[in-house]
């Protein structure tokens, strides 16, 4: 009886603990990384393998989702502004969403699983196989080898890509509203232009390089923290991708709350 | 004295690993400290080099605690300890000889001319002469071993640590990294903490061996006198005796 009163309280309070637990050991990591700063001589040659490989490889499947997501915008807009509204206004629809929404919050859910569980997965397997360990050994520290290069990386990259996203994507809507929906050129860029304001812009790199900074930060705390071999390491990949995209989905809705 | 372990204790969680293990080994001597797989042996190394602290008890390496080390102090501390990983720990997206000249290029005033050098140096004390350009993943586990022992090597540093160094080895493979234990001992004059459950090995290369039992040093002697010993759980660790090693351990008793 009493057990039966007991257990629900005792488990909030590992919960509470265990997150608390976290948030503690994701606070040290940053003071730790910003700490690290101070050796470029350790994190200045691994940046530029790293702006490569977080930036310039995720750039194909960026613009891969930003294509369809054109298309589909533009054939929606379409479908939806019927009757008194005129088919110029699919340039704004497709202009605004994709600069406001859909190619920061797309572009960084797909990089929180591209990039996100790459970092995990690379950290996690160099933690269970004392590789971070060696480097401590051979007087490196690994937060200045591992985890400053990744972010900076995440920072610098993640609004090049969007930005490129966001730019192929208005282009395949615009192309679309050309070959699908008896759209001129003009009709197209006169609704592009009727909403656009050089702010939304700036919002959408405002907004990616948080993202950046949150896939790269949590891949990097969550591999580092890995336990228990190839399970462990799975299990730090999968963490990184649901935690970096709940993050990224509150970051969208706190940025919208506070810089719209 | 080199290195001063004093009443260490470490526990995980409820798990008690070191409970009060002291040891003290001497400039120029290798010491193989045996137990059985979990016994805390690793664990043990790791406090000599800074990668975890103590509960409590103190770890005194040249007159200074690695514990109470800052971050930079134990950089600096750590160009002085070499330490070669149980499964070499060989990073994986390099090849051999960088990972070997890794460490080098830490230390002020080495020119990539001379980390080269002291790479093709350390690779061929280790016998693995030409096989700089390789990965890991083309090494057999002997050659991962071997090179972990090059990249411990390559800042000429004053103490060795082995984290058994010899397992999962086909016995002349482990004999060839014994003799490479021996001759970093005898060519290089370092100081050698051997951490093996691989009671041949610990005999061929250690001038002392001590025995880490349930978290404590049970026993610590030359190699002769560890034959020699009367002590039923070192002769049933040594022998490979369950009943003698068990036996007693269940009972409590810890005579010498």
């Amino acid at each position: 009886m009493l057990d039966f009163v007991v257990r629900p309280f005792a488990s909030a309070g590992r919960g509470t603990v265990r997150i608390l637990g976290s948030v503690g050991r994701a606070w040290i990591l940053f003071a730790g990384t910003a700490g690290a700063l101070r050796h470029p001589g350790i994190w200045g040659p691994q940046l530029v393998p790293q702006l490569a490989r977080i930036g310039v490889a995720s750039v194909p499947i960026a613009l891969f989702i930003a294509t369809f997501t054109g298309i589909v915008m533009s054939l929606q807009a379409s479908y939806t502004l019927t009757g008194t509204i005129p088919l110029y206004f699919v340039g704004a629809l497709v202009g605004k969403t994709m600069m406001l929404e859909l190619g920061p919050v797309l572009t960084g859910l797909t990089l929180a699983g591209r990039v996100g569980a790459n970092i995990s997965a690379e950290l996690g397997t160099m933690r269970v196989t004392e590789q971070v360990d060696a480097l401590e050994t051979l007087a490196y520290d690994p937060l200045a080898y591992l985890v400053v290069p990744r972010v900076i990386a995440g920072i610098v990259m993640f609004p090049i890509v969007v930005l490129l996203a966001m730019t192929v994507g208005i282009v395949s809507g615009w192309l679309t509203a050309l070959q699908l929906l008896d759209m001129s050129s003009p009709e197209f860029v006169k609704g592009l232009r009727l909403l656009f304001e050089p702010w939304d812009v700036w919002f959408a790199v405002i907004k990616s390089v948080s993202f950046g900074a949150i896939v790269t930060g949590v891949g990097c705390f969550y591999g580092l923290q890995t336990e228990r071999g190839a399970e462990g390491v799975g299990r730090s990949a999968t963490q990184t991708v649901v935690i970096a995209s709940m993050i990224i989905l509150c970051l969208d809705a706190f940025w919208a709350a506070t810089l719209l | 004295m080199s290195i001063r372990i004093v009443e260490l204790h470490k526990a995980f969680g409820p798990k008690e690993v070191l409970r009060g293990f002291s040891l003290e080994v001497r400039v120029g001597a290798t010491v193989a400290i045996v137990g059985p797989s979990g016994s805390g042996k690793s664990v043990l190394l790791k406090h000599l080099v800074g990668l975890m602290r103590p509960d409590m008890g103190s770890v005194l390496v040249d007159g200074e605690s690695v514990p109470d080390l800052g971050r930079q102090d134990l950089a600096r501390f750590r160009r002085r300890v070499g330490y070669v990983f149980q499964f070499a720990a060989l990073f994986d997206s390099m090849t051999i000889a960088e990972n070997v000249g890794m460490g080098l290029k830490r230390l002020p005033g080495w020119s990539a001319d001379r980390i080269d050098h002291r790479v093709q140096e350390c690779l061929s004390l280790v016998d693995l002469e030409g096989m700089g350009e390789r990965y890991p993943s083309q090494l057999s586990g002997g050659q991962k071993k071997r090179a972990g022992l090059a990249r411990a090597i390559a800042a000429s540093p004053k103490y060795l640590l082995y984290d058994e160094p010899t397992t999962g080895l086909d016995p002349v493979t482990t004999s060839v990294i014994d003799e490479l234990i021996l001759r970093m001992r005898d060519e290089l004059g370092v100081t050698g903490l051997v951490v093996t459950h691989d009671m041949t090995s610990a005999f061929r290369v250690a001038d002392r061996i001590t025995l880490l039992h349930e978290g404590k040093a049970r026993f610590t002697g030359t190699p002769a006198e560890v034959r020699a010993a009367r002590d039923d759980v070192l002769r049933g660790f040594v022998e490979g005796d369950p009943g003698l090693y068990y036996g007693l351990q269940g009972r409590g008793d810890h005579g010498p």
